[in-house]
């Protein structure tokens, strides 16, 4: 009786600190909506008005109009597509030698790629770029796509540790049957590593989204943007006009929300794959 | 002489070893390529750099420690950029790390909505970078931002935030408590892994939620603590679209941040030499304080099935 008591005392507590909490979380993006919705005079008023009144959605159609919002979408799209791409094939075959197959020095070359996580990007930042300009890659999409083809470190360690869950006796059975590590590799591993694939692909769709220092080092010809460094030359050059800078940013924002909608079962299982264990 | 000794050591391994190894490494390709031309070739060449003076236009030209010398004696930017990076990092990382077990642990516990509000807490960690630091801008604006005016619904006079030298730092770290929900996935990841039983026994044993909290949890724990940790501190030390949206450094370079000024160096002034060297400053710190790290986890960090 009493410990029901104060079970239910519990969970009154705790919604009252999660709801607060999530009010606090949320409001900034709600805040952001609200703002672009307002008319100019609604925006500079002290205090400020919560609910726009009337709702202007054509600032949604002026922000649109003032920057090539959909010449930006497509490049990002491209850009984090083939990234995806890349990383999915890269660094599984990567993860599946560091998991699967037993060679001599495989333990050593995989805490090898471990140690690069820490290497930060400003260290090889620059000699890249001087390559990347001697062959004439710079305003092309080639220097923020490349990388992703020889297996990120991140992404790999990952996936390795999802590969080891696979039970092994799968393998022994196709080798028994003559299957080679390419067979077993193709039609036994990334098929029951679909989720964890899923999950990958998410967070490197989202970490391209959102990348800003690699566009705005290689990207200067508009026609090239991304939305990041888009959005970031609207503010240079509409730096007032709240209400469309708004319009403009929550447009950068939606397409992720509703991604994250979609897959939020992916998200889910990610976050077991993201557990660290000792 | 060589090829003999490489045949003995080929003579040590069995056929299937051979196999294995043609096969293990034919897979990591892609990361051996990768690594010698991501890798190893631009850490190599950077450091190199890092002993020139090299302005992109004219050939890499050797001058000896001159950068770092003017960099530790003259260069009175890379000391505030330093100081302020290292100021954001060691409030950001402990606030965050605290923050995001303190939400974890809340969206841990078992009741009705428990997806929505896990969802509410995730939403701003994936909100596009450039987006979230101009929202930011408009809800720390002084006179008609949203922030002070909730401030002065509970009497306080709000700062200046951005505008303030005094208070753009702290408003940094604000905005970054804001997108936490990576770290609240990993402690959420860590805390399924708690052992059940422990908790049941200290029951027994009359432990109450503070006593867990500190004997049971937070040592159970601990191995994703240092990760974030870890963690953070690469990622504090690099924090740079924000200061770029934002505030581009001011006010009088209050938010001069070192990876900021750095890509001012390389980009701006176009002085590859100089910013080759304040990179592997960077680097140096990032590996000292990783090993700093590792060599004091012994002390704090549990691993189940340990002792």
């Amino acid at each position: 009786m009493r410990k029901s008591f104060q079970i239910k005392l519990r969970n009154i507590f705790s919604y009252i600190i999660l709801i607060s909490l999530s009010i606090i979380f949320i409001f900034p993006l709600y805040w952001l909506v609200s703002s672009a919705l307002k008319p100019d005079e609604q925006l500079f008023v002290f205090p400020p008005i919560l609910i726009p009144h009337p709702v202007k959605w054509e600032n949604y159609i002026k922000a649109v109009n003032y920057f090539p919002f959909f010449r930006y979408l497509l490049n990002t799209l491209i850009i984090c597509g083939m990234n995806v791409l890349g990383v999915i094939l890269s660094c599984s075959l990567v993860a599946y030698s560091f998991s699967r197959i037993k060679w001599p020095g495989r333990d050593l070359f995989f805490f090898l790629m471990l140690s690069t996580i820490m290497l930060p990007y400003q260290v090889t930042m620059i000699p890249l770029f001087v390559i990347f300009q001697r062959i004439g890659w710079i305003n092309t999409f080639k220097p923020l796509i490349i990388g992703s083809f020889f297996a990120p470190a991140y992404y790999t360690f990952l996936l390795r540790q999802f590969f080891l869950t696979i039970p092994f006796e799968l393998s022994e059975a196709a080798k028994v049957d003559g299957g080679s590590e390419l067979f077993i590799y193709r039609s036994i591993i990334l098929p029951l590593s679909k989720p964890a694939l899923a999950t990958v692909g998410l967070f490197t769709f989202i970490g391209n989204w959102n990348d800003f220092l690699g566009p705005l080092i290689y990207l200067h010809d508009e026609s090239k943007y991304t939305l990041a460094i888009g959005l970031q030359s609207f503010l240079t050059e509409h730096g007032a006009e709240w209400a469309l800078l708004m319009a403009a940013s929550s447009l950068t924002v939606f397409p992720i929300i509703v991604l994250f909608f979609l897959t939020q079962r992916t998200f889910i299982q990610g976050i077991t794959l993201t557990g660290i264990k000792g | 002489m060589m090829q003999g000794r490489r045949k003995m050591r080929i003579k040590k391994y069995s056929k299937l070893e051979l196999v294995n190894l043609r096969n293990g490494v034919l897979f990591a390709l892609p990361f051996f390529i990768g690594f010698i031309c991501f890798t190893m070739y631009p850490v190599i060449s950077s450091l190199y750099y890092s002993f020139c003076k090299y302005t992109i236009v004219s050939t890499p030209h050797w001058i000896g420690l001159k950068n770092y010398i003017k960099l530790f004696t003259e260069d009175e930017l890379f000391g505030i950029s330093l100081y302020n990076s290292l100021y954001y990092a060691i409030f950001t990382i402990p606030l965050t790390i605290a923050a995001a077990i303190i939400s974890a642990l809340l969206l841990n516990i078992p009741i009705k909505g428990q997806p929505i509000f896990r969802t509410i807490f995730y939403l701003p960690s994936i909100t596009p970078v450039v987006a979230s630091s101009i929202l930011w801008v408009w809800i720390l604006n002084p006179q008609y931002g949203i922030l002070n005016a909730f401030l002065e619904k509970l009497g306080i006079n709000g700062p200046g935030w951005l505008a303030d030298p005094k208070w753009s730092k702290p408003a940094l770290i604000l905005m970054s408590l804001w997108g936490i929900g990576g770290g609240i996935i990993i402690f959420l990841a860590a805390l399924q892994d708690v052992p059940q039983e422990l908790y049941e026994s200290a029951e027994l044993d009359g432990a109450n939620w503070w006593n867990k909290l500190w004997a049971i949890t937070i040592p159970s724990i601990s191995p994703a603590i240092l990760f974030t940790l870890i963690m953070g501190m690469i990622g504090t030390l690099q924090f740079f679209a924000p200061i770029y949206v934002m505030t581009n450094g001011g006010p009088v370079n209050s938010t001069t941040m070192y990876a900021f000024y750095l890509y001012r160096n390389a980009f701006v002034y176009l002085d590859m030499g100089y910013a080759s060297s304040m990179a592997w400053i960077l680097f140096v710190i990032v590996l000292l304080g990783t090993i700093l790290m590792f060599k004091s986890s012994s002390k704090w960090v549990y691993y189940r099935g340990e002792r």
